[in-house]
């Protein structure tokens, strides 16, 4: 399968220089519009100030070195910071209109809406065919023979299809890392999400497996709103439409990938992507 | 997901009724010699000191055991030799308390009744601590039989103490020059001390509330006599020889009074054991 | 400076060697010893009739302890029915939603303090909040002493092989939008599988063993358990009752029985620790 070749010419108007890390402003609607984000493990604060609007149905990138705040910021998108009693947020996150930080929202709709796929492949204890039935069935009601139709879709979707077809009993954990991890992105397309977020899914994965994920990702871009969340500046240039460069917990610029690595506005992130420090 | 709170109950429910049946002999109960159901005198005091006895020989024999079996696991066996080993070990604790009863009474008094005791006697008869007739049974072999049982718990958390310590620290006491043992006691012993204290605390627990070997061999005896080889008894020994045979309201009582006194102390024990942990892993926390 | 010998150290450093080699060789050889005495013993006893038949009077041949063997069997199932669903549900509250809350600590700390109560004295107590307003000894009572032996170790293991599950794999499925409870009961608990599994097992090999807390409570039974609520038949205070006894076919049936119980408790733990390396695989 080979991937697509990135035109970039098609996508992205040119961003004008700014003085403030926001958002640009951008003809493509923003999927994600994030406004005055803070975070907070406990007392320490994480996150500061971040706004950023992610456009819809691109990829973004978001960089920067370890410990920045890269993942704390996209785990907000879906909340999933909630799990942890001693972490909060503050601000304002709209997604399609809506605060997704405001109080008396549907979690469990949200989280349908927005896919994560975590660093190191997470299948489920469960046969592949499980694996993929778990979400569809909490979600849908669908007679048995739709629900192999759509775990079909999925696993297609993702790549995979025609290297488990007739493993689908096996369990998921039988497989390699890379398969486990397109598993993983299967699993969470299935329910038909409109936003996927990644945390560093290829960090773990061996180099063959990591180039047919980033195909993979070049394929999804247009049916989804992805964010990517790297350590890895190439990568980051290989597969995404938009980068965000994070520091120290605050976003310090954001625009079209080819301008932010070709003629960055910030000199640190000058600094970032020459690779003086990382 | 709250039927844990019936424990919480549970735990207090405890305490209230050992103390329903308090008998009213007033601190003399702790102090007293004398058993005697005919005459109805109870006192604590032969219970307690069998308990004590008992249990400080079976730690004094199975902490040094535990020690060197712990360096010998981690530090001297080849892995290969060390893991049945130690598997073999840990079975020790599996087996039932009423089995090492039955093999105590059976098997091992009459070993120690006529070859060790004897032979202990003629080397250090004079001193009254092994004077009287060698019977087998007594407080020395409760202790041995104890210490046995006790054994593979000391031993299970002095080797985890000795893996936990970091190979630097190991590696740079042997860069020295260091022969092993040097090592395991300069190195190892000091870094892990509080973890073997913690080790020891369980090891008190568990021999503090033994029951069944207990009772089968140590003689069933209320008196404190200053020889070890005499019998004895120790508070969960009479617990479970005189219960079913306590007809009067007092002797139950008193009865109970004794189970009390062990349920206060192994609850310390624990309190301390638990305390103490909780400081070591703060402590470890700050080191690492 | 003069350098200090150096072969006192090393004979230092030989001898505790040696001494380590002869120490876990005594242990095992301890164990070797009692389980040797325990089969042959026990296996001169053990024949059709001991294992079906039921007690006879002391100084008569044969009989048996079907009754006892079927009592042990029933106080322990029970034990672990009321026992193993307690202790798991606590379990899982303290790993999954415990973290840091004060009352997940007070809970912890109760766990592990129940864990070392002696069994002699939870005897004691199931006699005094059940036997004796009941008025008399019961499974039911003996039951109940076993379950709260069995259990702070269920909510102790199952603790442990929670909280080795790792995050990542909760908030895969949180993040599909599963409840929190399905999160634990599908995903979690599959995971830990074979862990709780072996924790249980273990447990039960430990119960089926006690002797002092059915002393209290269930006491023993010449008769067949046609119900629970009297005395009620079981090996372990069967061997305490025949081998304090005089009679030698008494003691001898007293090894016969702690055959079994040995054979069924070593079972349980040899299979237990088997699964865990399995697990490990």
């Amino acid at each position: 399968m080979n991937a697509s070749p990135k035109d970039l010419t098609r996508a992205v108007p040119r961003v004008s220089a700014l003085d403030a890390p926001s958002a640009p402003p951008s003809p493509a609607p923003a999927k994600i519009s994030v406004r005055g984000l803070n975070f907070f493990y406990g007392a320490t604060q994480a996150l500061f100030d971040n706004s950023i609007e992610i456009p819809a149905g691109s990829v973004t990138a978001i960089i920067g070195p370890s410990g920045c705040g890269k993942s704390t910021h996209i785990r907000v998108y879906n909340r999933i910071f909630q799990l942890y009693r001693e972490q909060r947020a503050t601000g304002e996150v709209w997604i399609d209109g809506a605060n997704v930080l405001a109080p008396g929202v549907d979690l469990i709709e949200l989280r349908r809406r927005i896919g994560m796929i975590f660093q190191k492949p997470t299948p489920f204890p469960l046969s592949v065919h499980e694996n993929l039935a778990y979400g569809l069935r909490m979600h849908y009601k669908m007679s048995r023979s739709e629900l192999d139709g759509r775990i079909e879709g999925a696993l297609r979707a993702a790549a995979l299809w025609d290297e488990v077809r007739d493993k689908l009993h096996r369990p998921g954990t039988a497989l390699s890392g890379g398969q486990q991890q397109r598993l993983c992105i299967a699993r969470a397309i299935a329910v038909e999400p409109e936003v996927l977020l990644m945390d560093e899914p290829t960090s773990a994965i061996d180099p063959v497996a990591t180039a047919r994920i980033e195909e993979l990702i070049a394929q999804l871009r247009e049916r989804y709103t992805i964010v990517i969340v790297t350590h890895n500046m190439q990568q980051a240039a290989r597969v995404s439409d938009f980068t965000a460069f994070f520091l120290s917990g605050r976003i310090v610029e954001f625009g079209a990938t080819t301008d932010l690595f070709t003629n960055p506005k910030q000199k640190e992130t000058e600094n970032y992507v020459t690779g003086r420090f990382g | 997901m709250f039927v844990l709170v019936a424990m919480t109950a549970i735990l207090l429910e405890l305490f209230h009724h050992s103390r329903v049946s308090l008998a009213r002999f007033g601190w003399g109960f702790l102090t007293s010699v004398a058993w005697n159901p005919v005459t109805r005198e109870f006192g604590a005091a032969s219970s307690i000191f069998g308990t004590i006895v008992s249990t400080v020989i079976a730690l004094l024999l199975a902490i040094p055991l535990a020690l060197v079996i712990a360096m010998f696991l981690v530090e001297v066996a080849h892995p290969r030799v060390a893991r049945p080993v130690g598997y073999g070990i840990e079975l020790l604790a599996a087996v039932p308390s009423i089995i090492y009863g039955m093999w105590g009474l059976f098997v091992l008094a009459p070993v120690l009744a006529e070859h060790v005791q004897p032979r202990l006697q003629a080397i250090v008869g004079g001193l009254p601590l092994f004077s009287g007739p060698p019977m087998g049974i007594g407080v020395f072999t409760a202790g041995i039989v104890l210490a046995l049982m006790v054994l593979p718990f000391i031993t299970a958390v002095m080797r985890d103490i000795f893996t936990l310590v970091p190979p630097v620290l190991k590696e740079s006491g042997y860069g020295m020059g260091a022969t092993t043992w040097e090592v395991t006691r300069k190195v190892t012993m000091r870094h892990g001390m509080r973890g073997m204290v913690g080790g020891v605390f369980l090891g008190l627990g568990r021999a503090l509330g033994e029951t069944m070997a207990v009772t089968f061999v140590i003689g069933n005896d209320h008196r404190i006599a200053a020889s070890l080889f005499a019998s004895g008894n120790t508070i969960s020994s009479t617990l479970a020889n005189e219960f079913t045979e306590a007809s009067e309201p007092v002797y139950l009582s008193a009865l109970v009074e004794l189970g009390l006194i062990l349920f206060v102390v192994t609850l310390l024990v624990q309190i301390a054991a638990q305390m103490w942990l909780r400081r070591l892993k703060r402590r470890l926390g700050a080191d690492l | 400076m003069r350098r200090r010998p150096v072969w006192p150290r090393r004979l230092a450093d030989a001898a505790v060697k040696a001494a380590s080699v002869l120490a876990a060789a005594l242990g095992l050889a301890m164990l070797a010893w009692i389980l040797a005495v325990v089969l042959q013993r026990g296996a001169s006893a053990l024949n059709w009739r001991f294992i079906t038949g039921m007690p006879v009077p002391p100084g008569a041949e044969g009989g048996g302890l079907a009754n006892a063997i079927v009592g042990t069997f029933l106080v322990t199932l029970l034990a672990c029915v009321i026992g193993v669903p307690i202790g798991m549900m606590a379990g899982v509250y303290l790993a999954e939603f415990g973290a840091g809350r004060t009352l997940a600590a007070l809970v912890r700390f109760l766990v592990n303090v129940m864990i070392g109560v002696p069994s002699i004295i939870i005897g004691l107590f199931v006699y005094t909040i059940v036997v004796l307003p009941a008025g008399h000894f019961s499974g039911w009572a003996g039951g109940v002493a076993l379950s709260l032996l069995i259990l702070p170790v269920v909510a102790r293991t199952t603790e442990d092989m929670l909280a080795l599950v790792p995050n990542p794999l909760r908030e895969s499925s949180l993040a599909l939008g599963a409840p929190r409870w399905r999160t634990t009961l599908h995903i979690v608990f599959r995971a830990a599988r074979s862990g709780l599994l072996t924790g249980v097992l273990l447990a039960v090999a430990r119960i089926s063993g006690e002797t002092a807390p059915l002393l209290f409570t269930a006491l023993n039974s010449p008769y067949w358990p046609r119900s629970l609520s009297g005395p009620t038949a079981n090996l372990t205070v069967t061997i305490f009752n025949y081998a304090m006894s005089p009679y030698p076919n008494w003691q001898r049936a007293a090894w016969g029985a702690s055959f079994l119980i040995t054979l069924g408790v070593l079972a349980l733990t040899v299979v237990s620790r088997a699964l865990a390396r399995e697990r490990t695989r």
